[in-house]
């Protein structure tokens, strides 16, 4: 097989999705946290393309296209959340948002 | 003896009743409409028609050859259970006849004197609808051809009663009076009812089940011998069904009711509780005569009773004050006389005093009411006096007809009360005994009628000045009633002049299809011209005797009733003037009787039945309160808990929720991580 070796591949995606994790995990703000999950399923798509790659089917793709289309919905009606949050406590601190606690 | 049948008897009764269906259901409308004058038409003419019906009846019989003498009117079935059969059906013999036409005759004469007495009252409407009900049922206890039939008169003529005894309800001494006679009626009615009920099973017990009265004729025989209760059926049926008769015509021991009666209007007591109702139990034992014939024993009481009776209700009129209450305990007392003669089998002459008894005591009642009219409700003799010459008519017919009740010679009560002492003494059922009793009532009849026609017609005026200056003669529908009643008190006597005085005594021949069939009682023994006439002299002698005391005292004043009243003491006066002290008796044994009995009654309530009830409800209430700790304790507890603890448990987990999206994501990284160490290893 020419080219990148499977386990370059796996290694960037395995560095975005710790980037995407780290980004999710410490970020406050709700965009950020939003950016953050971009990374980790892109992070994925990138495994399954790669897995695609080598194992020579196409199920892979697919689902990598599938993922992409769930992304889109998923920032959609996120930012559309983090906007009615903005709204309610003029603010998008992720802390900020704990009046459903009680 | 087959019956014609015809089909205008039931209108005898019938239009009477319609009489007090209109005037009962449309009688206060049409009296405001119209006036009391209409009231007083419709209420008189259905008895004038039905007392012309009666003539027409009469005339039919009178056509008839005598053995065949009888009308059948049936209207349809009324009974059928079994072997019991009972008709609607109207049965017009000589007996009946005779009754229907004094019925319909005097009670549409004290109707007509109805329409002047009544005329200030403004329930005229009413008391015509009574009186009409009355007239009504006392024509169905008269006509019935059964005893189911005659029992539903009897009843109805007690109930009219008691509604005319307490017309004028307002008074409560008028209602209690009502009440009593209606009370002591349902002693004497309880026996008669028994009677039937026995007469009924004794007779079906021999496969003739019937109550239909020619048929109990017919079978009559067949009772012989038969035993009830210890005792032979005939005699048992005829003593229970003889107790009814005292209950409705006030013998001893069943008379208190009578007396008192007197509280209803005066043209009442003329028609009920002189002429027509209180003979009832007469005309019962003349129509079941075939039976009593066969009960010597049950005779033997009648006759005694019956002369009790005489005697000494005639004793207690002596010396009563209120007019109205001599004529009452008169009236019982010649019911007495009435049930000698029956008591001694001497059927027709017990009827034929019915009948002249009719015509006299109610010419003497309506006279005695005519006599308060003129004074505003006047009842007290002592304030009486001297009315002779302002109530002339009165007077006169008041006069006659004492006369013919004390028995003078010629009136009608010569004749009838001399028959039934002949009768009493010379029947085989009879004796010399029986006509010394009826003898001295008939001295004392004339005594209290002669004290009180002194008292009332002559002397001086003892009346309140005030009324004495209005007093004036009733109008002509009292007085043509008065004449009438007069008049026939006179002359009716001569339809049963005996064959001593050269009569052919048309009365006695006139019943005696009736009474001579079955089991007649033998022919008198004693058939001797020279005693009847040694008699006839002594009663009438003993009569006037009584008359002339009366006389000496009350108008010549020679004696004083005082000397009398003090005699031995004045016990004697005092003992007559309270009645014996019946009155007193029966409400000591049986007013606290059943006084005492109530209270037990309602002791045993409040005590017994309440407490169980009490109790009862007690004990639910334990056992409630008992369930309600359980609930409290036990079923609350265990749901309590269980919301406590799972509200306790939600507090605790509640922690975990923390809002912070952060502490989310680090719980599901760390979960994840730890699932594929776990994985992995």
């Amino acid at each position: 097989m020419p080219g990148v070796p499977l386990q370059h591949v796996l290694v960037v995606a395995l560095v975005l999705f710790g980037l995407g994790l780290y980004t999710v995990l410490t970020r406050r703000n709700a965009i950020g946290i939003l950016m953050g999950i971009e990374l980790l399923l892109n992070a994925a798509n990138v495994n399954y393309v790669a897995f695609a790659r080598y194992s020579g089917s196409t199920d892979g793709q697919i689902f990598a296209i599938f993922v992409i289309m769930l992304a889109a919905a998923e920032a959609a009606v996120g930012l559309a959340i983090v906007l009615g949050i903005y709204r309610n406590v003029e603010s998008i601190d992720v802390t900020a948002t704990h009046s459903l606690r009680h | 003896m087959e019956p014609t049948a015809v089909t205008f008897v039931r209108w005898i009764p019938l239009l009477p009743l319609a009489g007090a269906i209109v005037n009962g259901i449309g009688g206060a409308a049409i009296q405001r409409r119209f006036g009391k004058g209409t009231i007083g038409v419709l209420a008189v003419t259905p008895v004038a028609a039905a007392f012309v019906l009666s003539l027409v009846a009469f005339l039919r019989l009178l056509a008839l050859v005598p053995e065949e003498r009888a009308l059948l009117d049936v209207v349809s079935r009324w009974i059928a259970i079994g072997s019991l059969h009972v008709d609607l059906a109207f049965w017009v013999d000589p007996l009946s006849c005779t009754l229907l036409l004094v019925v319909t005759g005097i009670g549409g004469l004290i109707h007509v004197y109805s329409t002047a007495y009544m005329r200030d009252d403004d329930a005229y409407w009413r008391y015509f609808a009574y009186l009409n009900l009355f007239t009504f049922a006392m024509l169905v206890l008269v006509l019935a051809d059964n005893l189911l039939l005659m029992f539903v008169g009897w009843e109805g003529v007690g109930f009219c009663s008691w509604a005319l005894i307490g017309f004028w309800w307002r008074e409560p001494v008028n209602t209690t009076a009502g009440n009593k006679a209606f009370i002591v009626n349902r002693v004497g009615d309880c026996g008669f009812v028994l009677g039937v009920f026995a007469l009924f099973w004794a007779l079906a017990a021999s496969g003739q089940g019937t109550l239909v009265f020619r048929e109990i004729q017919q079978h009559a025989a067949s009772l012989e011998g038969r035993v009830l209760w210890g005792m032979p059926v005939v005699g048992l049926v005829t003593l229970l069904m003889f107790v009814g008769a005292t209950g409705k015509s006030a013998q001893i021991p069943l008379h208190v009711w009578l007396p008192d009666a007197m509280q209803g209007p005066t043209p009442v007591s003329a028609l009920i509780h002189a002429a027509t109702m209180v003979t009832a139990g007469v005309y019962m034992i003349a129509r079941l005569h075939f039976l009593y014939a066969m009960a010597p024993a049950t005779l033997a009481v009648i006759a005694g009773i019956g002369a009790a009776t005489a005697f000494v209700a005639a004793t207690i009129g002596l010396v009563q004050h209120d007019i109205k209450r001599v004529l009452a305990y008169s009236t019982v007392s010649q019911l007495g006389y009435m049930f000698v003669a029956m008591g001694v089998g001497a059927w027709s002459a017990g009827v034929f005093h019915l009948v002249t008894h009719a015509f006299f005591k109610a010419c003497l009642f309506l006279g005695s009411g005519s006599v308060i009219r003129a004074l505003h409700h006047e009842q007290d003799m002592r304030k009486m006096g001297g009315l002779r010459t302002a109530l002339p008519a009165t007077f006169w017919t008041f006069l006659i007809a004492t006369l013919a009740l004390t028995g003078a010679p010629l009136s009608a009560g010569f004749f009838s009360k001399d028959e039934i002492l002949w009768q009493a003494w010379s029947s085989p059922h009879g004796g010399p005994p029986l006509w010394m009793v009826g003898v001295a009532g008939a001295g004392l009849t004339a005594c209290y009628m002669f004290r009180q026609v002194f008292l009332v017609f002559f002397g001086a005026s003892r009346v309140d000045p005030h009324v004495a200056a209005h007093v004036h003669e009733s109008p002509a529908a009292m007085t043509l009633p008065l004449v009438l009643l007069a008049a026939g008190s006179l002359l009716v006597g001569f339809l049963g002049v005996p064959a001593l005085l050269g009569g052919g005594n048309r009365f006695a021949a006139w019943l005696a299809p009736v009474f001579a069939s079955g089991h007649a009682p033998a022919p008198h023994a004693v058939h001797d011209p020279g005693l009847e006439w040694t008699l006839m002299v002594t009663s009438v002698a003993v009569a006037a005797g009584g008359a002339l005391v009366a006389f000496l005292i009350y108008q010549r004043r020679v004696l004083s009733a005082d000397t009398f009243a003090a005699a031995l003491g004045g016990g004697p006066y005092r003992v007559l003037l309270h009645k014996y002290y019946l009155d007193e008796i029966y409400w000591a044994v049986f007013g606290r009787g059943v006084l005492m009995l109530a209270r037990l009654g309602a002791w045993f309530d409040a005590r017994v039945i309440d407490g169980i009830v009490n109790g009862s409800a007690t004990i639910t209430r334990g056992v409630a309160r008992l369930e309600g700790r359980f609930d409290d304790r036990v079923v609350d507890a265990i749901v309590n808990r269980l919301a406590n603890g799972t509200f306790a448990l939600g507090t605790r987990v509640r922690r975990l929720q923390t809002g912070n999206i952060n502490t989310y994501l680090y719980v599901v990284v760390g979960a994840v991580t730890l699932v594929l160490i776990a994985k992995l290893f």
